[in-house]
């Protein structure tokens, strides 16, 4: 569950009217929802401008000064001078881009020890750079779970995921989010010498809640299945040296594919698969997420590797990050509001509002007051709760969290919410 | 297990979910007739799976728009199990 707006993560059909030759009809119906909730007079949730960012933590929004606690910049290197700097000899001595795939033209100096950095970072003999996290999933899962095969997967997994499963045409067999017996018995029922892939995720971006994998891995094992976990919002923050949760639930040997992004923690753009199966290295010739798309640029992949190496340090951020969220839990706790976890698990925070009229109300006031945060609403929430969701930065000061929790107060009460 | 048996077991395990009292008939439709929502479809779902000991995949269910068809291809998947 994440960046849906008017869809959730598990796709949708969605019905033709009959007899009507447009075919941008079939989205009346959304068109409808999105005119009714401007004509309230809100602001427009879903289409903020920063027009000048200040640092990791603040940006001129719609005109204002506000602190951002709404994006994935989790461990605060979007301005890391030794990251710019990466990046910007890149582009001096290599170019804007690459112009080709990865297979032809597209792979530089700086692909290769982008590889090498996620190899280091992750301890791990393969990695495989993508252009984006969203194609690392499509294209690993669609390329190793094909007709025939089964998928074992949460019912909470992001858009990317379920993509993967569509394309592949594997058997799509989901399960009630974090249940561990729910899990267990569909991978008892699979039928005998089918291929199995159990697919998690460390962090659940809604809630900010994490899987249970220590018990999940072992029975996926147990089953003889494959493990792939998508860790894109715990890289370089939860477990010892930043490999996820994974890494903090002690499992990280038993499981085959680790996917990941740049786009949060690194603070660029474009993903990746890291894996120690002997035979992962032809997947770049048959996966055609990979194949058939432009290569990142060699400014990109050179701030990626140079973020990615300063990440293994980073154990200093990483514990104050942790001071953080359980300063904002406590302090939002405190104030009244209902959480969406009862103990802070990751580096997001799910405030749960009453309804959607109410949350969209306290979004254009927090926003008013100079704070941004998620909107996230139905259809793209489970069990259509609307959400603010937080997500702290590990640059983000004590002090700016005290703020942050004066603003918080401040429109609660002035929206009636608290 | 025939057809009528599971029909009946599966009129038993709707229930909880037919919250408007739809009256159940072959070509009553989960998502117009029922208005079941995808969190509704996978509790469900799970239900049926759970009495059945089969597995009905999301490829499976999409090929499942009514009550008839839900009776066929569970009959059809627990005779295989």
């Amino acid at each position: 569950m994440s960046e849906g707006i008017s869809q959730p993560d598990q796709p949708q059909p969605i019905e033709a009217h009959a007899g009507d030759k447009d075919l941008f009809s079939k989205f009346d119906d959304i068109i409808a929802l999105r005119e009714g909730l401007l004509s309230q007079g809100r602001e427009d949730p879903f289409n903020l401008v920063m027009e000048k960012v200040l640092s990791p933590t603040r940006a001129i929004c719609n005109g204002r000064e506000t602190i951002l606690l709404g994006t994935y910049n989790y461990m605060g290197m979007t301005f890391d001078p030794d990251v710019v700097e990466a990046g910007k000899q890149a582009l001096a001595d290599f170019g804007t881009g690459t112009t080709g795939s990865r297979v032809l033209n597209g792979t530089y100096q700086g692909h290769k020890e982008c590889e090498e950095a996620l190899r280091d970072f992750y301890q791990m003999d393969h990695a495989m750079v993508f252009s984006t996290g969203y194609q690392a999933n499509l294209g690993i899962i669609s390329t190793i779970a094909g007709k025939g095969d089964y998928i074992v997967l949460d019912i909470d997994s992001h858009a990317s995921i379920w993509d993967g499963c569509a394309m592949g045409q594997a058997e799509v067999v989901p399960f009630k989010h974090n249940d561990i017996e729910a899990m267990e018995k569909r991978l008892k029922r699979i039928p005998e010498g089918a291929g199995k892939l159990v697919i998690l995720e460390g962090v659940y971006s809604m809630l900010g809640d994490i899987a249970p994998l220590k018990e999940m891995v072992a029975i996926a094992k147990k089953y003889g299945a494959m493990v792939l976990v998508d860790e894109a919002h715990s890289m370089g923050f939860i477990g010892e040296n930043g490999r996820g949760v994974v890494e903090d639930a002690g499992v990280i040997d038993d499981v085959d594919f680790i996917i990941g992004t740049f786009s949060k923690s690194v603070g660029t753009v474009g993903g990746f698969c890291v894996s120690n199966h002997p035979k992962f290295e032809i997947m770049r010739l048959v996966c055609r997420p990979y194949v058939f798309t432009a290569s990142l640029p060699p400014s990109v992949v050179a701030t990626a590797a140079t973020s990615i190496r300063k990440l293994m340090h980073g154990s200093n951020k990483r514990a104050h990050l942790w001071e953080n969220s359980k300063n904002l839990h406590k302090g939002l706790r405190d104030l009244g509001f209902k959480l969406g976890t009862d103990e802070p698990q990751s580096a997001i925070i799910a405030v749960i509002m009453p309804d959607l009229e109410k949350g969209a109300h306290m979004w254009e006031t927090l926003i008013r007051n100079g704070l941004y945060v998620n909107l996230a609403r139905p259809p793209a929430t489970p069990a259509g709760m609307t959400l603010l969701r937080c997500s702290l930065c590990a640059e983000h000061s004590e002090e700016e969290v005290g703020q942050i929790l004066e603003i918080f107060e401040k429109s609660g009460k002035e929206t009636g919410i608290i | 297990m025939d057809r009528a048996e599971v029909d009946t077991k599966i009129r038993a395990l709707i229930e909880p979910f037919n919250k408007k009292r739809v009256e159940i008939r072959e070509e009553t439709t989960f998502q117009n007739d029922l208005e079941f929502d995808s969190l509704t479809v996978m509790d469900f779902v799970a239900e049926i799976e759970d009495e059945f000991d089969i597995i009905i995949s999301m490829n499976q269910q999409a090929e499942i728009e009514n009550y008839g068809q839900l009776v066929d291809a569970v009959h059809k998947l627990q005779a295989d199990a």
